[in-house]
């Protein structure tokens, strides 16, 4: 008996093993591909590391990061862009979850190779990030954080303060985009009465928070709020506690796994109007999983294929053949990469890498000035990208299609 | 009066998908006296098999027409449900029958860690929700009463019905047929059923194919009024059901499918009118659960533990 009890215990925990092996997978592959041998590569190897969700429901954005990261160091080794060293790619994955996401930093920056870190896409799992790749003086640049008091403090509005020097991010903010929704939601298409629907996570709040300010500060009603959980299915009970109000639109701050059922419940339980949210539900999963015509999207920057920079980039990923989307950070996560790589290139021109060079990589990285797939890459004082483009999309014909471009002045 | 009938009715309809997975749990417990944590992932992989059975197995020109393709979407997931859960009975619950009980739960906990990770791994695009077709008469029916609208789903009214006529069903096999007669007898003494030329691993095997087999469907059913499944459904699903089962009186069928009810009502009545609305829906739900055990520790229905010789 006792012996069948041992045995059935190694099973479990051999799958169990297996199970752990699958979903923790660093790809460095592809990198060594295509360098032509001709760059001198004698120094070494260094390492950009990615953290972003590789596995769950916001998958499809993470897979898009790091594929964006990889082909911007696969094209630096090409052109021998870093005098001397190859460069490589480590992504982490971090479930979307801060408490991942942290053992994820541990693991890169305990690796004296890596140089800077493309990520998070969640500003949940940034702020667990941020101080633990801060003692390393590891460079960290978000392609998709939009919480403005990861840069400018608690008090942004009022008085910003940076919080890391370490720390930048190429996309536009909450406290320009929730806004920018209600310009839109409110004076463009004439909704009055909104009600608000929020996931209670960092990026979801502070988005709706913003946007709830602008609304009403444009004469709309906000009708209702309420909140659903981040494992929810069943929306039902929601809704019953909105229709009451009889809304005449649905501003969510969250992402789309929750928000595509959420429309969709919505139509079914005689609620059709159109739901809003951010950069959070602008992909096509989205409406595979419930987004209905007329639904609404803000993100940041401006339409990838119709911006002239981005055109070489949505070339040069389509020609790499990539298993998945570039989804809608694929082009910042390349621009967040290629931050690094320019700043790393002049940082070692001067001498050999070493982590004393840190500092000097911090430096440039904000120093850093280009052309990139999003436009003009810069950051200033806080760290915030100058770019601050914010484009409203629609679902149209089973597609988001984009509505209007342009930035949120006061 | 017209939110209150609709969230009575988005209780129901939640509680009709927990009350058929919460049979499962109560009639394994029920046999064995395990519980199965691994069952919601036996609810979750229903859904992906029905999901598999639509896409790959069934032709086009069938998917068109629900009255093909929904009963051979339930005949595929609750197949497969079954399967795993025959394999799952044989392979990690049967070496432990004896062995302290603490031994067969972590296993089932184990087990349900495998099969969500699994499915994650396996099956196509699984690392994200995945969109489920809506197999059935898509249609929602909508009364003006009371000051308001009322809507309900056709989607929703199959689980209902498909809930409580497979309780009912279930109760009948039970405490008429030969083999119900069976089960109930090694329930109560497994060495004495034997005596009576019981087949007592037959029995169980029964068992869990039975609960399987109403968590395939229960799969099918969540597929298709959500339109989505995701691996995490498994998870949230089994502790509600694990709950309801608690809530009802484990081993008791009319126990878990009023337990199932119970907390669907609870939380879509807590989400409308206790303080916190639907951020503390839940909290609700466990608040019911401590007070039923502190004044009865045996649930609803239960009855109490008997302590074996």
């Amino acid at each position: 008996m006792r012996n069948q009890t041992v045995k059935a215990a190694v099973l479990v925990a051999g799958a169990l093993l297996l199970a752990a092996c699958g979903t923790n997978k660093t790809e460095s592959g592809g990198a060594t591909s295509g360098n032509g041998g001709s760059c001198d590569q004698s120094k070494g190897t260094l390492i950009i590391g990615v953290i972003a969700p590789q596995s769950g429901g916001l998958s499809a954005l993470g897979l898009g990061i790091k594929n964006s990261a990889q082909l911007a160091a696969d094209q630096a080794n090409e052109k021998c862009a870093v005098k001397g060293y190859k460069l490589a790619v480590q992504t982490e994955d971090d479930q979307a979850t801060a408490q991942v996401g942290a053992q994820a930093a541990t693991r890169l920056s305990s690796n004296a190779n890596v140089v800077g870190v493309v990520g998070t896409l969640n500003s949940s799992v940034a702020q667990s990030v941020q101080p633990i790749l801060k003692n390393k003086s590891i460079v960290q640049v978000s392609p998709a954080n939009t919480n403005p008091s990861l840069t400018r403090g608690a008090d942004y509005g009022t008085a910003p303060k940076r919080q890391f020097d370490n720390y930048f991010r190429v996309c536009a903010t909450d406290d320009n985009q929730g806004p920018y929704a209600a310009k839109y939601l409110v004076g463009k298409a004439g909704k009055k009465n909104i009600a608000i629907i929020t996931d209670g996570k960092t990026y979801g709040e502070g988005l709706a928070a913003e946007f709830k300010k602008q609304a009403e500060k444009d004469g709309a009603k906000i009708a209702a709020t309420a909140k659903v959980g981040e494992r929810d299915t069943d929306f039902s009970t929601v809704i019953g506690t909105i229709t009451g109000s009889q809304p005449d639109a649905v501003y969510y701050g969250g992402e789309y796994p929750q928000a595509g059922p959420l429309s969709k419940q919505m139509k079914d339980a005689g609620l059709n109007i159109p739901v809003m949210g951010g950069d959070g539900i602008y992909d096509p999963k989205f409406i595979e999983l419930g987004g209905k015509e007329g639904d609404l999207a803000t993100s940041v920057g401006a339409p990838t294929e119709t911006l002239d920079t981005a055109k070489a980039f949505v070339d040069a990923y389509k020609a790499k053949a990539f298993k998945d989307d570039f989804s809608a950070y694929g082009a910042f996560s390349y621009d967040a990469a290629n931050s690094i790589i320019g700043a790393l290139a002049k940082t070692v021109e001067g001498g050999d890498w070493s982590d004393s060079k840190r500092a000097d990589l911090i430096k440039n990285v904000q120093a850093y000035s280009g052309q990139g797939a999003t436009g003009e890459i810069k950051f200033d004082e806080y760290g915030d990208s100058t770019n601050k483009l914010l484009t409203v999309y629609k679902v149209s014909g089973g597609k988001w299609v984009a509505d209007e471009t342009g930035t949120y002045s006061g | 009066m017209a939110t209150l009938l609709q969230q009575l009715i988005n209780g129901l309809v939640l509680g009709a998908a927990i009350a058929l997975i919460a049979l499962g749990y109560t009639m394994v417990y029920g046999i064995i006296q395990l519980i199965n944590f691994a069952h919601g992932e036996v609810f979750m992989v229903g859904g992906f098999a029905s999901l598999a059975t639509y896409s790959y197995v069934l032709p086009d020109s069938w998917k068109s027409d629900w009255y093909l393709a929904l009963p051979l979407m339930a005949v595929g997931g609750a197949l497969v449900a079954v399967v795993l859960a025959v394999i799952m009975e044989r392979f990690a619950y049967r070496p432990l029958r004896n062995a302290p009980r603490l031994a067969p739960l972590i296993t089932a906990l184990g087990v349900s860690v495998v099969l969500k990770e699994a499915v994650r791994l396996w099956y196509p695009g699984a690392t994200a929700p995945v969109p489920y077709p809506r197999a059935f008469v898509d249609k929602q029916f909508s009364v003006e009463a009371f000051g308001g609208r009322i809507t309900i789903g056709s989607t929703a009214l199959l689980m209902i019905a498909v809930s409580l006529i497979g309780a009912v069903v279930l109760q009948t096999y039970i405490s008429r047929s030969r083999m119900g007669r069976a089960m109930r007898a090694t329930a109560q003494d497994p060495d004495t059923a034997r005596l009576m030329g019981v087949n007592p691993n037959r029995t169980i095997v029964l068992t869990f194919a039975i609960g399987a087999a109403l968590a395939g469907i229960a799969g099918v059913l969540y597929g298709i009024h959500y339109t989505n499944v995701d691996t995490e459904v498994g998870f949230l699903y089994g502790i509600f059901a694990f709950t309801a089962a608690v809530l009802g009186g484990v081993g008791s069928i009319k126990g878990a499918v009023i337990g199932g009810f119970a907390i669907g009502l609870i939380k879509s009545l807590a989400g409308q009118y206790l303080p916190g609305g639907t951020s503390y829906d839940l909290v609700w739900i466990f608040i019911l659960l401590i007070v039923v055990l502190v004044f009865r520790p045996q649930g609803l229905f239960g009855e109490p533990e008997r302590v074996r010789a």
